[in-house]
């Protein structure tokens, strides 16, 4: 399983000093039991002595998106000296008074690091992101500055492409407004009307790389026939490979066609997305992410063709804690010279 | 004097339709007609059935029925010269099987043309149940993301999970595929017999409630029988526990259904996908209320696609039937 090869299991640590073995309960496989080997597999911190260096604790952190996961916000606060962006009245002000002290930032899909922030955090030495998507970070700027980036692969694939399958039955198979339809009593007066078929129809993938392998492994367990668009064409692939997104969905959009975004909301014109569903020149759509989340146009409200989620795709308890262990495993590599866990940049 | 068409019509072999079979209603009638019969229809008739039958159906030779007409010795006494029911069901339940095998009665199903859909609605059933997508999608068409914030996480992936199978059929094979196959879980199963492990890789387990007490999730797909009525009993749902899950696509009466509603009502079980309830359209209203159940108006089969299919199949059976040829899905009993 990806989600164990990849990094140590996060346990509450006790004390916060360095010297203390952090990872003596782990049960990562790749990790030794005994602490010589750990010590010897690099994972362990060198023995240094206290004055060398600075206890992590006051080691300052920034979450510039809103904290909504206690679990990563207790992990980060345990370890370092964590301000939280969201919280604070005057942002340019705390920005100013801060800049010399905030050496990490935490992001997310939502808010990360752009070159305005990265510009006002001259001790920005990491910018580890609770997503895989790294759109919301200037990574150019992240790269000429030396400014380390990481994000958490892997951890979340399976979540997500296991939503894009649901998204893709709810929608087809309009499950969400037959719930609606058994719940408003209106079984009792006779049939929902008929669905379509999900199995043997065509998927079209753009993008195919975790994600998007992931979610063409499970399509083709229902004998639907994978096509996809990427930045190039991946080799030893059966997938029937379209040279551009249009020429894609020549073949899969339509008024009997159905678009899925679990990817970025941007990644799709919204406001012409909506107009082609009320129109009836697109058949369906499953949505998770926006434009500007958490708001959905509410035309899309209405629409039985359509279901929308917010923005749940590795909203499962043990994703979301696998990654927020990424995220702090990542810092705590950061800062003890280690290697990083998943970095990008 | 009748014209030569219309005697050319009242030549035509008869098909009985004891009641209006749904598939007509949400598909259309006019699918399912033939030139080399026609229908002999008992609903339109102000007549009580027995004597309609008795003055009208004595040499009928073939009974068109869906899900819900049940036939019994009683209604088989009046058609004497029945030789084949057609049925647009996937289940075979609502026919007394005993009795059209002790009267030489073929029997032609559905076959498997429901089977993708119906595993795919199971599917779709089980993640929406572990994902929460109906429940989060009414949320946002609530209104409530913007308002209220973010949506309660989801329970584990599904890579893993452990899936027991009631009834390893054409439809539960379906589903196994699906689910080990395609997301990575473990399928175990329990069936009237043991399938031969050589085509059928997945541990079998003899006892419901054992298959239950090692799944996450348990998902019926068997026939409804004199065996498999109630088979998911208090004991059962105990031994699945309160982080399990339930779908059913099979029929309601597999289920205790009063023992389920109490199980997901008080956290005994952590929720669960209904198609199928057992006294439909009646839906306990203890179930409308909660959110961690995803409620489906007995549609796995109802698919356009499906529906042309078994147009296809019916008018197939009985053509072939009228010809003295082989059926089409003939009902082996095994």
């Amino acid at each position: 399983m990806a989600q164990s090869m990849w990094f140590p299991k996060l346990l509450p640590v006790t004390e916060r000093s360095l010297l203390r073995p952090l990872l003596h309960h782990t049960t990562n496989p790749l990790l030794h039991s005994s602490t010589t080997s750990l010590r010897q597999s690099n994972l362990l911190p060198r023995r240094v002595s206290t004055a060398a260096v600075s206890p992590m604790e006051s080691i300052t952190v920034l979450m510039t998106c809103p904290p909504v996961h206690p679990y990563l916000v207790e992990a980060l606060e345990k370890r370092f000296t964590l301000h939280k962006l969201d919280s604070v009245p005057d942002k340019a002000q705390f920005l100013s008074s801060h800049r010399d002290s905030i050496r990490a930032v935490v992001g997310n899909a939502a808010a990360g690091a752009d070159a305005e922030l990265i510009d006002q955090l001259p001790k920005l030495e990491i910018v580890s992101s609770y997503s895989v998507g790294l759109d919301k970070i200037d990574l150019a700027k992240c790269k000429e500055k030396g400014i380390r980036v990481t994000n958490t692969p892997d951890v979340l694939t399976d979540d997500v492409a296991d939503l894009a399958l649901g998204l893709m039955l709810a929608v087809l198979r309009r499950l969400c407004e037959s719930d609606r339809y058994v719940r408003s009593g209106l079984w009792k007066k006779g049939d929902y009307k008929l669905t379509t078929k999900f199995s043997g129809k065509t998927v079209g993938i753009i993008g195919l790389g975790r994600i998007g392998m992931a979610i063409a492994q499970r399509a083709e367990a229902f004998s639907c026939p994978i096509s996809y668009f990427s930045r190039s064409q991946k080799p030893g692939i059966n997938y029937k490979y379209h040279p551009s997104v249009v020429d894609l969905a020549a073949n899969s959009l339509g008024p009997k066609g159905v678009l899925i975004n679990i990817g970025r909301g941007p990644h799709v014109d919204e406001a012409e997305l909506v107009s082609a569903l009320v129109e009836g020149r697109l058949g369906g759509a499953g949505l998770d992410v926006f434009q500007d989340e958490p708001n959905v146009p509410e035309e899309l409200f209405k629409l039985e063709n359509v279901v929308l989620l917010p923005h749940v795709g590795s909203g499962t308890v043990e994703t979301r804690q696998a990654m927020a262990d990424l995220v702090v495993g990542n810092l705590e590599a950061h800062f003890l010279n280690k290697p990083l866990l998943t970095p990008v940049v | 004097m009748a014209s030569p068409a219309t005697a050319a019509v009242e030549n035509l072999p008869q098909v009985l339709l004891l009641l209006h079979p749904a598939a007509f209603t949400i598909f259309g009638e006019e699918h399912f007609t033939s030139p080399k019969f026609r229908f002999l229809k008992a609903y339109e008739s102000s007549l009580p059935l027995d004597e309609f039958l008795a003055a009208n159906a004595r040499s009928v030779r073939a009974l068109l029925v869906s899900a819900a007409t049940v036939v019994g010795a009683g209604i088989l006494d009046l058609l004497p010269e029945l030789r084949v029911i057609v049925t647009t069901s996937a289940g075979l339940d609502q026919l007394d099987l005993a009795e059209c095998r002790r009267r030489g009665i073929r029997i032609a199903s559905a076959g498997d043309i429901y089977s993708a859909d119906v595993a795919d609605c199971a599917v779709g059933l089980l993640i929406d149940v572990l994902r929460k997508i109906s429940a989060s999608n009414r949320y946002v068409k609530n209104g409530f993301w913007a308002t209220k914030g973010d949506y309660p996480l989801g329970s584990k992936q599904l890579r893993g999970k452990r899936i027991g199978i009631v009834g390893l059929g054409r439809i539960g094979l379906q589903v196994a595929k699906r689910l080990q196959q395609g997301f990575g879980c473990t399928v175990s199963y329990n069936s009237r017999k043991k399938k031969n492990p050589d085509q059928v890789p997945y541990p079998f387990y003899q006892d419901v409630r054992e298959l239950a007490a090692n799944s996450d999730a348990l998902i019926l797909c068997c026939g409804l029988t004199e065996q498999t009525r109630h088979a998911v009993d208090k004991e059962v749902l105990a031994a699945l526990g309160k982080a399990g899950v339930i779908v059913n696509v099979a029929r309601g009466a597999v289920v205790d259904e009063k023992e389920m509603v109490r199980c997901l009502v008080e956290g005994e079980i952590a929720g669960a996908g209904l198609d199928v309830f057992e006294d439909e359209p009646v839906v306990p209203k203890e179930l409308m209320e909660l959110d961690n159940v995803v409620l489906s108006p007995h549609s796995a089969v109802l698919t356009r696609e499906s529906m042309m299919e078994l147009a296809r199949l019916v008018v197939g059976n009985l053509e072939a039937f009228f010809s003295n040829e082989p059926l089409l899905s003939e009902y082996e009993d095994d």
